[in-house]
Parts: C-alpha cells; structure tokens; sequence
C-alpha cells in the first residue's frame, strides 16, 4: 500500500492539516510501483525527510501508457466532446481554489519556496492556466481551405493519443498546470514525471482530479528518476510526442531518445542566460527592483533568470549602489517565516553546484561584490549574490547558475550592447530599461530571445506564448500557440466530382 | 572551374539545348567544392553518365553558412520587406514558366519520370507553390494579446537565419521548391543539399534565383553526399533550423543529430506505407483508376504511395480483373518517348532494393499476380507488379517499397478495416472509396494518417498542409501551416 503522507501545518502564514496517499496515480488509482519501492521526500530548508513516495519503474510506465490508450480510445479524445473537456478541467480549477492555501504549504514545504511566493503567484498562476485552457477546449477549430469547386479541402486538429511530459522541480505546481492544460484540454491523455524532488503538488493534484471526475487513465503521474521512468517516456513507442522542461543537456537526451525510438513530436523548454539590459535614462528606482527579482526570484532557481545584467555607465554607480542596498534587505530564511523572500536551494546537489559556480568566479578572477557564502547553518539557504569586474569567457557569466548569483556588466556603447546581450547558447528571456520608445522597442526586437521584457521583468499571462530561441529550447508553450504541440493536422480532400 | 553541362535534347515531346555551370551556389556564384571533386550524374534510362557536378564538403557548407549568415544580417531577414522578398519569388516563379519545358527534361533526364509527367505536374507544381509562398511573404504577422491595460504583449513572427534544407530525389524539383518557398518567403536564408543523383534542376533554378536577382548568400546549393554535405548541416552550430524530406532510417539520423549539436529546430517528411481502402459501394471504375495512379506514379517513388490496397470482397473480384488489366496496359520505357507512363527507377541501388523486397514477397509466400520482374535489358525499369495472397507479417506489407509493386488485400468487415489500415509504424496518407457519405468521412477521420483522399487520390495544393503522423514525420508542409515552421516567436511586454 502507498505511504499516507500525513502533515500537520502550525506556522506563522499557514495552520492546517494534509492527508493523501503518495503512490503512483495510474488509471484512477494510487498504486505502489511495481518494485515496491519508495523515494525520500526532503525539506531544503533543513534536509529532514518529508515522507516517502511510490517510485515509478518501466513497468509502471507502461502500465501507464496503457491505461492512457485505452482511455483515448474510449471516454477522452474525441470521443469526449471539448466542451465536457472543459468543464472537467473548470472543476479541477475549483478544486485548486478551494484547496490553494493547501498547495501553496505544499509546494512551499516540498520546493522550498516562500510560502508567500506560492500563496500569492504559483498556485494563483497555475490556477489561472488551467482555467485559461479549459476555454480552449471546445474551440478547436481546423480550416476550410479553398481550392477548387472539384473538391470539399479541410483540415482537422486533432489530438495526438498519449502524450509523455517530464517537469522540473523549480516551480513543481506551475509547471504541472502548464503542461497538463493543453494537453488535456486539446483531448490527448497524459503520462506526466514529476522531479522526485518536487512530486508532492503534483500528487495531490491528482487527488483533486479524480474528485473533479475525470475518467480513470485521462492523467497518469508516475513519480521516478529520470534515467528510469524520464528515458522510458523519452523512448516509449506508444508515446508520440513528449513535452520536457528542464536543463538544456536533458533536453538533448530526450530528443537523441525521441529520434531513435519512434520521432515522436519533441518540445522542450531549457535553460537560459539572460541579459538584462538597463539604459541610462531608465527609471532606475524600477529598474532595480525589477533587476532584484529577476535574479533573486525563486531562489534564482528560474529558467528566465536575468542573470546578466548590463548597466550603461552613466547610472552604473547609483545602480549598484541601490542594488546592493536592496540584495542586502533581502529576507532569507524559512520558508514559512512572515517575511521571507528567499527560501533555501532545492536540494544539496543543487546548493554544491551554484557554490562552485562561486568558486569558478573567485578563480577566474572575477570581484565578488555582495554574498558569496552559505546562509546560515541548517538546510541549502545560499545568500543574495552579485559579482563584478567579469568578463565574457568566465563560466558565471556564459552558463546558467540556478542560483542567487546574478552578474553586473557596465557598458557604455549603446552600439555593441545587443551583440553582447545576445552573445549565448541561449535565447530565452530578455529585459530592457528605459524611457525612449524607439530605443525600447528597437532594442527589443533585435534581441534573441522568446520573451523579451521592457521596462519590467518575468510578467507572465497564459494568453501569451513562452518559449526559447537557439538553445533554449524548441516550441512554444501557452496561448493559442500551445495547441499545435498538442494537435495533428490532417488534411482530408473529398472529390465532388473530378473524374478520371 | 566547374564543369559546364551542355546537353541537346532531341526527342519526340522535347528539342532543345541547356547549357550551365554545375558549380556549388555559394554567396551567388557558381564555384567549385573545396576538395576539388565531383559526383557523375548518370542516366536512369542507360545508366550512362550525363554529367558530372561539382562535390560539397564539410567546408563547403561552412563557406556557405558563413554567407547564408552575412546575407541574412545586411540584405535579407527583416532588412528585406516582405513585399520585396515576395516580388523577387515571384520573378523566380516567372522565369521558372519561361523554362518549363527546359526544366521538365532536365528533371526526366535526371531522375528518369515520364517527361508529360514532369511536363504536366511537377514542374506546374513546383511554380505553383513558389507563386503560393510570394504571396504569403508580405503577410507575416504576429498578434497583440490582450491581458490587462498596464501592459502591451504583443508577438512577433521573426525569420530564424540560416535554415538547413535537405530534399530527396524522387521529386527534385517539386522538394527544391517545397522548402525554398516558405523558407525564403518568411525571411530566412537558406543552405539546401539536393540529393546527389538529381542535382541538376536544383542547380539550374540557382541560375534563375541569380537571374532574379536574389541577392547573394540567401540562397546557397551545396551538393553532397549525405554522410558529408548532409551530416555537416544537421550538425552545424550556426543553422538553427533543418528540414528534411527522405527515408525515416536518415529522419532519425537528423534528429538525433539536432539533439546532440544545437538543439535546432527540426521538421521531418518521412516514409509512408499508406493505405487505399475501396468499399463495396465505390464508383469501380474510378476507383481503380486512381488506385492504378495511387501506386504506380512516379515508378512508386512516393512518399503518398497507397502501396496497400483494401478491396471490400463484394467487388474483389471485379476490382482485380480491372486494375490488373489497367496495369498491364502501363507504357513503361524511355522518359522522352510521347506516350511512357512509367520511366525507370533512380538508380541500381533503388532498382536492387525493389528487386530485393519483390524476392522476399516470393519467399515469404505472397502470390505475384502480375510482374515481378525486370522490364527491358537496359536500364533499372521494373513492370508494374501486384502481389496477392499476403499476411500482415510480411517486409512486402510492412515495409516502405518505394517502387512499383502493389499489395491487394481483400477485407471483409467494416468494423475491422480501420484497425487493419492503421496497422502500421507510419501515417503518410491514406485513400477511401465509398459512395456512402457518413462512411466516407467518418473513416477519414479515423484513420491516422495526415491526409485523407476521398474518392481520389494523390491531390495535392500549395494551400493545403501537408505532413505524417506517427513515424511519418514531425510538422507540416504547405500552406500556412508552413509559416510556422520558419518563424519562431518572440514577445513583448511593456509595462506602462
């Protein structure tokens, strides 16, 4: 039988109590791997062990493609009309509602993330997706194409079958709200691997699906490690398109599995390195906030991190000077602390490798300017970092840290900034500061990247799509955009009339 | 120097000259590849050399990179208006009709089709598509979303750079065309591989693209081979998109490829075994006619082939009579003579491979009921050949043949004939022939495959996607579903 996770919350922003069984979550049943084993849940902000989960093997996930296929050929795909499709996940979004205190205490328990943070943005954002593509279901819609009056030329969108989908353990909730809403919402079934650092959220949710009435095998969530049941998905033959967000060098393995099991259809969402580049006539009280929560947000544990951030040399002074001020008065600490804004790293591999990301800048040369050392004495807390008097080839300043330690470049030539912006493997996210209209948007549009902001930073809405540029990634996720990764376009021609 | 092909055509549908240079087509000249070689070009029909064209290198194609990139920061890209890039293929598809015939026989000379096929479709096809994408040049256009009033969120639909294009020899012209097209059209900049047994109508529109005055580096032709030319560009660090059309063995080749060097975008048009399926009800003798089409145009060299043919048992019989009637009386022989229907296969590794696939039919016990063997003593042409008798099992009923060798199987149940018909690992297309109206579209819409002909067969429009499902391929070609292949997005947020 699958262990109960029973905790009871008794903190300053949260008091309450959860209870659910942690199995695998395969055709409508909690169930335990078929190995009967179980993976330790640790909380980062101590590194005590949460509870344990069911660990997911091939078996289970074939097991899971089963239950998924059968559920496509019967009570989802299109023999579920959209509508239905839709009010199903309305009732999901009800349901998160009514419980969104609960998963904001778990997400935060489980990611390390301030309470406060996924109070007020993760489960309201991931909320406000699933809503989002709940709409979409019953507006899916091919073309008419006209050609000639010989013939009736339409195309169908229709839903691909079984859909693979691996997320990380950055923003647990959200990414599971962003890759299970369009998929479902467009008629396919799901296998979807949470991080087995992160699974609590997505467990509970499919808690909260089954009460929400969806037919048992629509969603699948089989917790495990990614060279079990991530490569199985990867290389699955009944799979036909798998959805993977998480590291670039992850990334390459499941489209290398894609390519060798059955070319199943591949997005990925990847890593970044992005360039935050503030003018000298920004409004630089704003720019700094934005700067700070560019960098600092969510531990800095953000695929769009604006981890470079280039001041032009007039503000540069005055910049770091508020900069500093600010990265010092960020509160790091427990999670469930009133006033924490930085909770700890997610786990010990993730702390030692941003710390030797420190390392490497101390080595190469590069000026630490505020931070650089452990916070504390008890979990995986890093302080708010910044580094100076960098150059381009230093690894902080070429590869993604994950982490609190962003780096400020001084420039002067307006020239040449856009070609040190997009001087990365990556491509994206981007920010732009300043109050010229012609140089805000002109800038924008030549920086390579999927998502460029101005004069603000890490906005997000499911209307408008997200997605990298080289590197980072392929396909873009939400908005009308999202649909096609999850719709296969067949062409029909019907013969009025032309003989042979 | 490269060499210069001069050829006299002197045939019952054609009289006529061509004379060019078969340079690679690098930053808008014709130059010769970097190793100094080159690849013969040989003759289907005798198996003779006609020509030989200069051979791509690795190095060839960074040369080639390097001045897809320059173009596409200085005269391409958004520098170049849609509008504009839209009148330049326009003059393409214009000088393109002037030289129809031209490109119709250099096409049959080079890949052996029926020079009335190449006269009559592929070349029409080919302008026909270019002409689609012009227009669609000057109407890219992302959206401006509404979120809240603090803020502006708009996308915008960008060209990526350099694309990589990598196209077959089963249609030279009509691929070239394909991926050019919406690639051009929407802003990129190209660096294409034909495949290195029909180069020559690649090669002889690069001479049109000069003459149209395409600036240079945005349009560069490298031949190759493919484990050379092929290999450097979906491995290159600078293309950051490939498209390719070929074999789903070489598909995931490129894939795997993107994966390990940039994680380039990647569009595949794979192989296909698709199936024909013919009610009892169907029109008979239209339905055999476009069976006959369905399998045996372009000598079975078709990804569309409907190489499985499903015959209801109520007209077994009659079907068989006809269509084997139909295809005994195939002309099959000389490209050039008025009244060939089928020309020879592209090669003698194609012709060995077909061969090879007819004796495994034999020997797995599949009954020939017509042909099965070679046609003539010279050249690779192979009779229309129809195999009866089969199982599910059989490499003849599994296997992607890409030759003129049919499989007819009768079926009995309606219930069962889907599941029969999406028995396979691709899902190019598919054919149905019923009078019934709710039959015709609702097994349409039940099989997998990425198009549906009803009651015909092999129609094809610029305007209309194109593309497989499962192992077929990944992304669609044509229409405007092909924009978004080459257009990646950004966004835009302003707070005000």
């Amino acid at each position: 039988m699958p262990t109960v996770f029973t905790h009871e919350f008794n903190t300053p922003v949260y008091k309450g109590k959860v209870s659910f069984d942690t199995g695998l979550f395969i055709d409508g049943q909690f169930v335990d791997g078929s190995n009967g084993t179980t993976i330790d849940i640790l909380n980062p902000a101590d590194g005590k062990v949460i509870t344990s989960v069911s660990e997911g093997t091939q078996k289970d996930l074939d097991l899971a493609v089963d239950a998924a296929e059968k559920a496509f050929e019967t009570t989802w795909g299109l023999n579920c009309p959209g509508k239905k499709r839709g009010r199903l996940l309305s009732k999901l979004v009800s349901l998160m509602e009514e419980h969104a205190e609960e998963l904001a205490a778990l997400e935060a328990l489980d990611s390390g993330k301030a309470f406060n943070a996924t109070r007020s943005g993760d489960v309201p954002a991931a909320i406000a997706c699933v809503r989002y593509f709940a709409g979409w279901a019953d507006k899916i819609s091919g073309r008419v194409i006209e050609t000639t009056e010989e013939k009736l030329t339409y195309t169908r969108h229709e839903p691909i079958g079984v859909v693979g989908q691996i997320i990380p353990w950055n923003s647990p909730l959200i990414m599971f709200a962003w890759k299970i809403a369009p998929a479902l919402a467009t008629g396919n079934t799901v296998v979807l691997k949470p991080s087995e650092l992160t699974p609590l959220t997505a467990i509970r949710m499919c808690h909260l699906a089954k009460e929400a009435g969806f037919p048992p095998g629509v969603l699948n969530v089989v917790t495990g490690y990614g060279n079990t049941v991530g490569s199985a998905i990867s290389s699955h033959m009944r799979i036909h398109k798998v959805a993977f967000t998480g590291s670039s060098l992850v990334g390459r393995k499941v489209m290398e599995a894609a390519a060798n099991s059955n070319l199943k259809n591949v997005t990925l969402e990847l890593g970044g390195k992005s360039p935050n580049i503030i003018f000298n006539d920004a409004d630089l009280e704003q720019a700094v906030h934005w700067a700070m929560l560019g960098i600092f947000s969510n531990q800095g544990q953000s695929c769009i991190a604006g981890s470079r951030i280039f001041v032009q040399e007039g503000i540069y002074d005055e910049f770091l000077k508020r900069s500093t001020e600010k990265s010092r008065s960020i509160k790091v600490g427990d999670p469930f602390a009133s006033d924490t804004f930085q909770g700890p790293q997610i786990s010990k591999t993730q702390y030692d490798r941003i710390m030797g990301y420190i390392e490497s800048g101390k080595k190469e040369g590069a000026r630490i300017h505020i931070g650089g050392e452990r916070h504390g004495s008890e979990g995986y807390f890093i302080q708010p970092t910044i580094f100076l008097d960098t150059n381009p080839d230093m690894r902080i300043v070429k590869e993604e840290i994950f982490g609190p330690v962003g780096v400020v470049i001084k420039f002067r030539d307006e020239e040449d900034i856009v070609r040190q912006a997009n001087d990365t493997v990556y491509g994206l996210a981007a920010a732009v500061f300043t109050k010229d209209v012609n140089r805000a948007i002109t800038t924008a549009h030549k920086l390579k990247a999927g998502k460029v902001w101005v004069n603000c930073y890490g906005i997000g809405d499911p209307s408008v799509p997200f997605g990298g540029y080289k590197q980072s990634g392929i396909g873009r996720e939400m908005g009308e955009y999202a649909l096609i990764n999850y719709t296969e376009v067949k062409a029909v021609y019907v013969n009025l009339g032309l003989n042979m």
